[in-house]
Order: structure tokens, then sequence, then C-alpha cells
């Protein structure tokens, strides 16, 4: 099989599907010739045509409710947010429009819009493009929120969420952009809302998602030689969660750690924490339910202390150490 | 009445006028009974009423076909009935009940009926716009004919997302009519204290969009603006502004007291400038309608309202159960 990277993967997922699907175009600041911030789109342009790779103005507000409009009449977009921290400018279109629209018209409406988000810190882009904030979407009834963490979930995952008819929201991990993986040519499907075991392991179950996937797996690794097994789950997507996969893990291994670089307090760590605290799988536990987020700050710019901000992979050696000794 | 369009050089039909008419009073008839409704606690929460602004709504509808499609406003009652849209559905769902057009979910402000092209009214003001937007869009790409009218207010005007709309619907030459009715009050705000601008379409040219300043309570000069906008939107020449001056004869909504403004100002837009009479006046001076006709108009728009009432009041409340339905497709 060959490699790609998560960012290639994200292409080929899409460029698949708009050779088959007319109805599916892209849309976002800077997507045309210059590729896109990160380059993402590079090349599209010469493929499908300026008027399915749609250059926007820089106008959050509107691409955004413009997105909303063509997928309710008919159309599937892909919408890039340029970085994921510009979306609070679209957030009336998001949360306001897109999430509500099929209830409160009564089962009629459709609106199978994808939002592409990049997020995430590490890349040195300070405050204001570097946040993760994902729990929020996670919190408003309507919405779909995928994380993928590496280059083929990113690429059965994007396949899943364009072909949802609802909105989903897609979150992209600057730093997972030029990390290679195994993809296969063929357009393929990963349902929204299975998890997906990274690691198997008995001692300790590691929730992770995102860049700290990644960062939890070279933790294992580390933490084999000491005679520590680690389970490391990635749930892939967050709306819908796959929580029988995460019950079956807790039971087997009887202690859990939750990751993400998300700020700790109102993350999304402390949904799946709770989530497993009410279950029947609380007998099983042997130690507290213990989360590891990002340290309640904006992302800062000094390169040491923006790691410093986020889990690294020895705060998760750290943890689950602790962990082993309740 | 020597500034009214002369009838005999429209181009419409004495029985199309007539309808125009009609339509104008199923409105404001609808409103004053959804008003007597909430008065004998029918109807809960609370409700934007746009009675005296009939002749935007239904002169703004008249050139479109039902493929055509329109954005609404929290104030959207009226749009949805010139629409198309079914009295007896929309009234039940006020009603909050499940033969209503959200099976009693959406309520005054989420009002849409996707089969006749009304995509729906919206709480968020200028929401609709961008929205219209992305449906116009879809119209061109998909090659398929339509044009899509967002109706919105003056407040609506001072939102980013007015400004972005008309921005994106310019450079990407829509087929997107925007229609302000301008009718003086964002809840209580008072144009002149809200934009230092003469008229709102002065707007227009800031993004290259053809606009116009027309009196909306004479309703042909509503159908004559929106069919010049329409045939642009036709014929791939892109957007266009309407501003339309109006006036809402209620408060905002059913709390508002109406302090901001005096009583003279509203006799006079009553007594003057009332779209429905006004219209009446000219069918009666043009021989188009007699006393008689009207007074029979009136009755019928009043059967009408009745059986919607009744429609509604004997509709069953949403089961529980469907709480949690229709969130995701």
């Amino acid at each position: 099989m060959r490699d790609m990277t998560y960012l290639e993967a994200i292409r080929e997922s899409m460029s698949q599907v708009m050779r088959k699907d007319e109805d599916v175009f892209i849309m976002g600041e800077d997507i045309g010739i210059y590729g896109g911030a990160f380059g993402l789109t590079n090349g599209m342009i010469e493929e499908f045509g300026p008027e399915r790779v749609r250059n926007t103005p820089i106008s959050e507000a509107a691409i955004s409710g413009c997105a909303v409009g063509a997928a309710m009449t008919g159309m599937r977009p892909i919408l890039e947010i340029q970085f994921s921290d510009f979306v609070m400018i679209a957030m009336d279109n998001i949360v306001n429009q897109a999430a509500k629209m099929r209830y409160m018209f009564g089962g009629k409406a459709k609106v199978p819009v994808v939002v592409r988000l990049p997020g995430g810190s590490g890349a040195g882009f300070a405050a204001q493009h570097s946040q993760s904030l994902e729990a929020w979407m996670t919190h408003v009834p309507g919405l779909k929120v995928v994380q993928p963490s590496n280059a083929y979930d990113a690429k059965g995952l994007m396949k899943a969420a364009i072909k949802d008819d609802n909105p989903v929201l897609f979150y992209e991990h600057k730093l997972l952009y030029n990390i290679k993986g195994e993809v296969p040519e063929e357009d393929y499907e990963i349902p929204l809302g299975v998890a997906d075991i990274k690691k198997e392991g008995t001692d300790i179950t590691i929730i992770a998602t995102a860049i700290m996937v990644n960062r939890a797996l070279e933790a294992a690794a580390e933490l084999e030689k000491e005679g520590i097994s680690v389970e490391v789950i990635d749930p892939r997507t967050l709306v819908p969660l796959d929580t029988e996969t995460i019950f079956q893990s807790v039971k087997k291994t009887s202690r859990v750690l939750v990751v993400y670089e998300a700020v700790k307090r109102g993350g999304y760590g402390a949904e799946i924490a709770s989530m497993i605290a009410e279950s029947e799988v609380f007998d099983y536990l042997d130690a507290p339910i213990k989360r590891l987020g990002g340290v309640p700050t904006p992302i800062p710019y000094n390169p040491e202390l923006e790691k410093a901000a986020v889990p690294q992979v020895n705060d998760i050696i750290q943890e689950c150490r602790k962990l082993m000794n309740k | 009445m020597s500034n009214l369009i002369k009838i005999k050089n429209s181009s419409f039909s004495p029985e199309k006028l007539k309808t125009m008419l009609y339509d104008m009073m199923v409105i404001r008839s609808f409103e004053e009974t959804l008003k007597k409704l909430y008065q004998q606690g029918k109807i809960h929460g609370t409700m934007h009423l746009c009675i005296g602004q009939e002749a935007t709504a239904v002169g703004a509808c008249v050139p479109l076909t039902k493929e055509d499609k329109i954005t609404s406003t929290h104030r959207g009652h009226g749009h949805s009935i010139a629409k198309g849209t079914d009295v007896k559905k929309m009234m039940a769902e006020l009603l909050g009940k499940e033969t209503g057009y959200c099976k009693g979910k959406g309520g005054s402000m989420h009002i849409a009926d996707l089969d006749i092209g009304n995509l729906g009214a919206n709480g968020i003001v200028a929401a609709g716009l961008p929205l219209g937007t992305g449906a116009a869009l879809t119209s061109k790409m998909k090659d398929l004919g339509y044009v899509v009218l967002c109706f919105f207010g003056d407040g609506a005007s001072n939102e980013g997302a007015f400004h972005e709309s008309l921005n994106l619907a310019s450079v990407w030459k829509l087929p997107v009519i925007f229609f302000c009715e301008n009718n003086l009050y964002g809840m209580s705000g008072w144009i002149k204290e809200m934009t230092n601008i003469e008229n709102i379409a002065d707007r227009g040219a800031a993004y290259g969009i053809q606009s116009e300043t027309i009196n909306g309570n004479e309703i042909l000069k509503v159908v004559e603006a929106t069919e010049r906008a329409v045939e642009r939107a036709r014929n791939g020449e892109g957007p266009s502004l309407i501003e339309a001056h109006t006036y809402r004869w209620e408060g905002h909504s059913r709390s508002d007291a109406r302090k901001y403004r005096t009583r003279d100002e509203e006799k006079e837009w009553k007594k003057q400038r009332d779209p429905i009479a006004l219209f009446k006046e000219q069918l009666i001076e043009e021989n188009i309608i007699t006393e008689e006709e009207f007074i029979e108009l009136g009755n019928r728009v009043q059967a009408e309202m009745d059986e919607a009432v009744e429609f509604a009041e004997s509709s069953k409340a949403p089961d529980l159960e469907t709480l949690t339905t229709d969130i995701y497709a």
C-alpha cells in the first residue's frame, strides 16, 4: 500500500468524491490557485475548475451561510474555514442555522455540509490561530463532530462526512498534516461513530483524540518497557460517540486516562469521563478516572511555553505511572 | 392617488389584481386573528405581526414562480402567505400542534415550506441573506433557473451578514434579490439613530449592485420593482437591492408598549398609507372591483380564517416521544 500524508489523504478523499458526485464542491478563502493556507487543495482548481473549487472573499459570516443555503437546496458543499479559530465569525450559521434547521422545520430540511477546520497548537501561530474548540460544537444538538488522527482515518472519515445528510464539523490537526501513513488508493468509507483501538493493552485505557493519539502511542511504547500495558482508543468522532468500544476496554483494563489537547476545563474529556462514571463499567474501575488536557491559558507564542500548554508524551507517561500506583 | 401606477397600464388581469388584494387581506386577517388568540391565551411565546406591511410581502412575491425561493425574517407570516404557504398549517404551527408546518416544534419564527420555495422564517436578524445567497448559488451551479428573494428589515442592514452577502452575491453574479422592508424601526431602534444615510438602497452602490428605493405601501410599485430585479436575475445580471418604505402598525412583538414613537405617527400611516385601503380605492376607481365585491372578499377571508382556527384547535398536540426526533437526518 502507498504511504501518503494526512493532508494528501483528505485532498484525495474530496477529489474522489467530487469526480463521482457533481453536487459536491469546495469553497473557502484562498483555496484556488493558492491551494489553501496549508496547501491542502493544491491542484484541485486545475482539475475541477473555479466553479467547484470556489475561492471566496474573506467573509466567514457570508460563506458559511452560503454553504448552508446551498446545502439545504440540493448541493453538498465542503467549506474550508482557514483556521478553526475563525469559525466564531461563522458561528451563527453553524449553530443557529445548520444545526437546528431540520428540527425546527419539522424534519423537512437536510443540511449536508462539511465544515473543514484546521486546528490545534504546536506550529507557532499563537493564541488566535491555535485553539482546540471542538467541545463547543459537541454541545450543540444537530451537529456531528469528527477528529481524525491519521491519514487512513482522515480519508475514510471525510468520505463519510461528505455522504452524511447532516452538518459535519471536520477537525484537522495542523501537526498531523505532514505525517504519512498507509492509505489505500480506492475510495473507502469509515462510518461516523466507530472508534478504533490503535493499540491493544491490558493495564490502562487511554482515550485520546487527534495529535494526542500519536503522543499516547509513543507514551505506550515507553511504558511497555516498564511493564505497563496500555490500550489506546481513538474515538475518531466525538458526535456520534462509540461508547461501546470504550466501555469494553475499561472492563478489560480497569484504569482510564483521557487525553486531549483542548483546555482541560469544560473539554470533551470531561464528557467521556462522566459517561464512564455513570455507566455500568464504573464497578470495574480500580482507580479514579483521570483527565489530561490543556492548561487553561490562551496558546502562547514562545515554543517552550507553547509545548507546556498542552499534553506532551512525558506528561502522558507520568500520568500513567501515577495511575498504576493508585 | 395621482402618484399611483395606473392599473390600465399594468399587465395584470382583473382576476389577478383581485387575488393580490385578497392575499393582502388574508395576511391582515391572519395577524389580527393571532392577536386575538394570543389575548385569549391560546398562543404562547411571542409573535411579530406584520399588519401594515402587506403590500411588500404580496407585491414582492407576485413576480416569483413556485420554483423561486424566499428567505424570511422573524416577521414572516406575511411572506409565507404571499409565497403560498397553507394558512391552516401555519395556524396549527402557531398553536403548537402536530399538524403544523414544523410539527409544533418551530413556532412563529421558524415556518418553512421547502416544497414551495419558502426556505424559512428566521429568528436571527440578517441570517436569511447568506442562506438565500447560498440557495442562489445552487440555482446557478445546477442551472436551475430559479431566483431567490431575501426579505430583511432596516435593522438587518447594519449586520455584517448583510454586507458580506451583498458582496459575495455581487462578485459571483448570483440570481438573488435583497428586499429590504424598511419599516423605520429595528425593534425600538429608529432608523435615523441607527444609520447615518438617507436610503438603505444607497448601500448597494458599495457592492456594485443595482438598487432602488420605492414606496412599499403601493403594491404595484413593489411588483414593478421586483419584476425588474427578477428579470435581471434571470438574465444572469446578478443581484439587486430593493428598499421598500413601509410601516408596522403593531409593536415589535407582543410585549412592546411602543414608547419610542408617537401615536400621531402611527395614525398618519394607518389613515393615509394603509396599503390595503390604497389598493382597494384604486381598484374601485378603475372599476375593477365594487364595494360589494370588497365586502364579499372580506367574508371569504373571514371564512378561511375561521376554518384555519378550527383546524388548528382541533388538531392534536405532538406526542412527547417526538421531542428528540428529526435532530439528525
